[in-house]
């Protein structure tokens, strides 16, 4: 017990005395957090567009007025030749044409039914369906309205009346969502970044043999070094949470303790997994760079980004080994939803499994090595 | 005499980087890796949306409705029931995505001519998502609504829809150039800020130091090894995109790789950058990590378009240098442009190695002194 005391208190002396790194550590994820929440959304406030009209009537231009009046849609350009739209297209000056026919306002007097061109620059393809959908949401709006004033005596709305509603954040902020993401996002990368670093560090420098020699028994050493750096990322994690919370009133729908407890949880799992890396590596070039790919593929098949439920089968398998997915999906459902200890049961385990496997793996590796 | 010893520094510097086989095995194989998983994994459309359908009062028309969800591929009914009360838990359990509610009495309104409601409920904690499924889900109402109801006078626009550049709307194609960009960044930024800042942490540095070469020859030969491995990191990714994905490659495969080139050079630069001004190995991997990595990802369009975001941050991606790349490699790949199109991307990434390779020189200097 004494062996590891001395040992956490020579740790934390090693990483209190980086005056740069800890900086770094405590304010760059603020800094991050503030960007990174406002950047990381799919909605599109505002699309650039092209008008073709080949019409020239009350009614072509209505569809030009109706979906700039959105405030979705922003006209940058007009005039009658398509080739011109799809230049400023493919030079990336609008975001999509909208090509009126001629005999337009002709073809939806005579037969109650007209046609409208949309191109879009699809490069970024869900960005192209978003602006999609807004477009034809506009124009279904815009075909209910000249069925009224063509037929006023007709029963005007459609015979379904369809509202919509979205649970557990109304508003659709995005942030609210994206939060809780990102904040496992930098957790998880410093925390398992630098365990990964830590051990390899003093075997660059020699310092791990001396280590070796002494009665120390190998777990204690691997709580050691462990500790400091678990104990540094939940501190991360607060500080986090109330950025969130006071500077973005992100909701805490469920019990603070029991996030903390997953993360606690976590933590083990994610920090684990950066030792195990750790007591394999034989330079620090090497730790980091192998963590990095194992991080960079959590990262990107957690769910973060883009839905896990999008994913392929295999992948979602997959998934299910994935510790930052399990604990996405806890922050989000205990912070947005107010999931309680029972709904998140299955995943928690997981968790805990795979934390408890990480470190018998680097115990057992560094044992190895001592011999 | 100093181009001897130049080569000898580089000879020595890819000895360093071969004699560690297993980063490099890791290095070399990781672009294939992300590639082919995130191509296929990586998917921002929504698929198999989980649907409970709540029908108070089962009639023809309302059977009639919901059989047309569960016949919808996008669509899996998970549940049906006859009051709201089963959703919420559903929900919260994770269970579900969407729900759709008739209102009690659904066909006996649309017979007799009366306005027939619909609730469409999303879990919405993910807004984009949720309204996707919204949109869905509307949409297969109003096919259904057009086919069976009747509706005299009502006006239908039908958008003919043209998605340029990337008809069936795949990820893969969003995301080769972005992964690309990401690629090549870990590789020369992060790799060369390593390197450097372990010779100062072994102290082999100020040997290099007080040799014959100049400062400038120090970061060549340093840098020169990454830049191949980046050039073979670049093709085969690009090689794993077009064979196992069938990315389009409709511009010069030349203007960009040189492209690429280009941008290594520019990350490298960074690297040195961050080097120069970080003391040990731990530091430096951190601060490369947090100028490069994070920006990169998040601000450079590769995942979320630049054009959703706030206008205070728009701004702020134009220091991103991913985000002048990721345009130009998509305008070469997906949309065949050449160099016309692409003078102001190029001459951005261009002015910005210079700009960072020179500071990068300049602060090697003050430590011969």
């Amino acid at each position: 017990m004494r062996a590891l005391r001395m040992l956490l208190r020579k740790e934390f002396l090693q990483i209190g005395r980086d005056h740069l790194m800890l900086r770094q550590m405590f304010i760059m994820p603020v800094v991050q957090l503030l960007i990174l929440s406002s950047a990381a959304t799919f909605e599109v406030k505002n699309a650039r567009l092209y008008f073709v009209d080949r019409d020239h009537t009350t009614m072509s231009r209505g569809v030009a007025q109706r979906l700039v009046a959105s405030r979705r849609f922003t006209l940058t350009d007009a005039s009658p030749s398509m080739e011109r739209a799809n230049d400023a297209l493919l030079a990336r000056r609008v975001d999509m044409i909208v090509g009126i026919p001629e005999g337009f306002e002709r073809e939806v007097m005579r037969t109650r039914a007209g046609s409208v061109q949309l191109v879009l620059n699809a490069e970024n393809g869900a960005a192209a369906g978003v602006t999609h959908g807004y477009a034809a949401e506009i124009l279904r709006a815009y075909a209910v309205e000249l069925g009224a004033e063509l037929r006023p005596a007709v029963q005007p709305v459609s015979a379904i009346d369809v509202r919509t509603r979205g649970w557990y954040n109304p508003e659709l902020d995005y942030r609210d969502y994206m939060i809780p993401g990102i904040l496992v996002q930098l957790v998880t990368m410093i925390g398992t970044l630098l365990c990964a670093m830590n051990i390899v560090r003093e075997k660059e420098i020699g310092t791990l043999e001396q280590l070796s020699v002494t009665p120390m028994r190998r777990g204690v050493f691997i709580a050691a070094k462990l500790i400091p750096l678990w104990i540094i990322a939940l501190l991360e994690l607060t500080m986090g949470l109330l950025v969130g919370r006071f500077l973005f009133g992100v909701p805490m729908v469920g019990s603070v303790v029991l996030v903390f407890f997953s993360a606690g949880v976590y933590l083990v799992a994610a920090l684990g997994l950066g030792l195990y890396v750790s007591t394999l590596a034989h330079t620090q070039q090497q730790a980091m760079f192998v963590t990095f790919f194992i991080i960079m593929i959590y990262l990107l098949m957690s769910g973060l980004f883009t839905p896990v439920r999008s994913m392929p089968e295999w992948a979602q398998w997959m998934a299910e080994l994935n510790p930052v997915k399990h604990f996405i999906g806890i922050m989000r459902a205990v912070m947005l939803k107010g999931a309680g200890i029972t709904q998140i049961a299955v995943p928690l385990a997981i968790l805990a499994a795979f934390g408890a496997a990480m470190l018998a793996l680097a115990v057992r590796q560094y044992g190895k090595q001592a011999v | 005499m100093n181009v001897n010893a130049l080569r000898a520094f580089v000879v020595k510097e890819f000895r360093h980087i071969l004699r560690d086989r297993q980063t490099l095995i890791v290095l070399l194989s990781m672009p294939l890796v992300q590639v082919i998983l995130f191509g296929f994994a990586l998917r921002s459309d929504v698929r198999n949306v989980r649907v409970v359908l709540v029908d108070p009062s089962p009639d023809y028309a309302s059977i009639s409705l919901r059989s047309r969800f569960a016949a919808t591929d996008r669509f899996r009914v998970v549940a049906t029931s006859a009051t709201a009360d089963t959703i919420e838990p559903l929900f919260r359990r994770g269970a579900a995505d969407l729900a759709v509610v008739l209102e009690p009495e659904f066909g006996g309104h649309l017979g007799r001519g009366e306005p027939a409601r619909v609730l469409i409920a999303s879990d919405a904690s993910d807004p984009n998502t949720g309204t996707t499924m919204q949109n869905y889900a509307r949409a297969v109402i109003s096919a259904w609504e057009q086919e069976t109801v009747a509706r005299r006078g009502a006006v239908r626009i039908a958008p003919e829809t043209r998605m340029q550049f990337n008809p069936t709307l795949e990820s893969v194609n969003l995301f080769v150039p972005g992964l690309i960009a990401l690629v090549l960044t870990l590789v020369s930024a992060l790799m060369t800020a390593i390197s450097l800042s372990r010779e100062k942490e072994r102290g082999t540095l100020e040997v290099l130091l007080v040799s014959p070469l100049r400062p400038a020859q120090i970061i060549v030969g340093k840098v020169l090894p990454y830049l191949v491995l980046a050039f073979a990191n670049v093709v085969t990714a690009l090689l794993a995109a077009w064979i196992v994905f069938h990315v389009p490659f409709r511009g010069s495969v030349t203007l960009l790789i040189a492209a690429a080139l280009l941008y290594s050079g520019l990350s490298l630069a960074l690297g040195i950058f961050v080097a120069a001004k970080t003391n040990s190995q731990r530091t430096a991997m951190f601060t490369a990590m947090l100028v490069t990595m994070l920006p990169n990802a998040l601000l450079s369009g590769m995942i979320f378009p630049i054009a959703s975001m706030p206008a205070w941050l728009r701004p702020v991606t134009f220091i991103v240098p991913a985000r002048w790349f990721i345009i130009v490699a998509r305008g070469i790949m997906v949309k065949g442009v050449g160099v016309a199109h692409l003078r102001l991307e190029l001459l951005v990434l261009l002015v910005m190695t210079i700009v960072l390779l020179a500071s990068s020189i300049r602060s090697f200097k003050p430590r011969l002194a």
